[in-house]
């Protein structure tokens, strides 16, 4: 039975860390952090606690992840 | 966290491992234009027990049946029913896995029924190489990304696309362990390969787009095109020089004869 990856989930944002870092919550109850996206920077989207945001991830590093939206 | 198994765990795994091989050539008899995958659901579950072994995946996170059958497009986690019948041409893929002395085994065939068209045969072909090329780099010292990488570049080369959301797994005392097997990857990268190691890799090659779509059931998965999609799956351990396959097509194939893939 094939297992199922976290490659795109959903999360709320817990913490702002230092250099665009933050810490994320996901659906499944997992924190990681996370670092936003270079596109989101460009058009200054901003991101505060509490905000609904998708997340990245790789299978190789469970911890880490990429902020790709932040949904209304 | 990664355990690594010592020879006699390797060969409880075995134990089951071959118990799924079997189970799997009692559903190669069985499959024929006419058979729904809910009676093929059932010769599993029985033969199973027969064994005295327990269906790895029944209940399985809320898995109602003992195998996955994913028809056509239908990329893994197909589950059967008695309304689900097979058609000349239609390719099935079946999934199973057996829990025994503590240890699980999984391995997945995928089945053509009847005659079928030249390039889903070549496409069940391709996958099933990309298979042994897995296998031929899961060897101690090298890395997990260098089997991804084997099997995307062989399948990638021939214009397939390589599911990203599903991936190979660990597998010993749980079905799914540390660490996760992605058909894709970059050469030297990830986990280094240890002796004694067990780990499940499997394949999902679609024909077209690899995008998924996750059915309402909470479970099948299809191609976001609708196009056939294949999956092979071995369950193997690590060792130096070459990898040690504990599952097992070769009686699937003895009953298959110059049908198999």
């Amino acid at each position: 039975m094939a297992k199922q990856t976290a490659i795109e989930q959903d999360g709320t944002i817990i913490e702002a860390l230092s250099n665009a870092m933050f810490r994320v919550e996901l659906e499944n109850g997992h924190v990681i952090t996370a670092h936003i996206s270079g596109k989101m920077r460009m058009h200054y989207i901003k991101i505060l606690p509490g905000d609904k945001v998708k997340v990245e991830m790789s299978p190789y590093d469970l911890s880490k992840g990429r902020i790709s939206f932040r949904y209304k | 966290m990664i355990f690594l198994k010592s020879d006699e765990e390797i060969e409880l795994l075995r134990i089951s491992n071959q118990i799924v091989a079997k189970t799997l050539a009692e559903l190669a008899k069985l499959i024929q234009p006419g058979v729904s995958t809910g009676q093929l659901d059932k010769v599993a579950y029985e033969f199973i027990k027969d064994n005295g072994a327990v269906p790895g995946f029944l209940g399985y996170s809320g898995y109602p049946k003992s195998i996955c059958t994913s028809v056509n497009e239908q990329v893994v986690h197909g589950i059967p029913s008695d309304e689900v019948i097979l058609k000349e041409g239609d390719i099935v893929s079946v999934d199973c896995g057996v829990y025994k002395n503590g240890f699980h085994g999984d391995s997945a065939y995928t089945f053509c029924v009847g005659e079928v068209k030249p390039e889903i045969r070549n496409l069940l072909l391709t996958t099933k190489e990309s298979l042994y090329k897995g296998i031929g780099e899961a060897v101690e010292g090298k890395r997990l990304g260098d089997i991804g990488f084997a099997i995307q570049n062989h399948c990638e080369t021939k214009g397939y696309s390589v599911v990203r959301e599903m991936i190979g797994h660990g597998v010993g005392r749980h079905l799914h362990e540390a660490p996760e097997v992605p058909n894709y990857g970059r050469k030297g990268n990830g986990v280094m390969l240890k002796s004694g190691m067990t780990i499940a890799i499997e394949p999902m090659i679609n024909m077209g787009k690899r995008q998924l779509v996750f059915e309402k059931d909470g479970w099948t998965t299809r191609t976001i095109d609708r196009l056939p999609s294949a999956h092979f799956e071995h369950s193997i351990a690590i060792r130096h020089g070459k990898a040690d396959i504990l599952s097992s097509f070769e009686y699937i194939e003895q009953v298959l004869g110059n049908k198999a893939i």
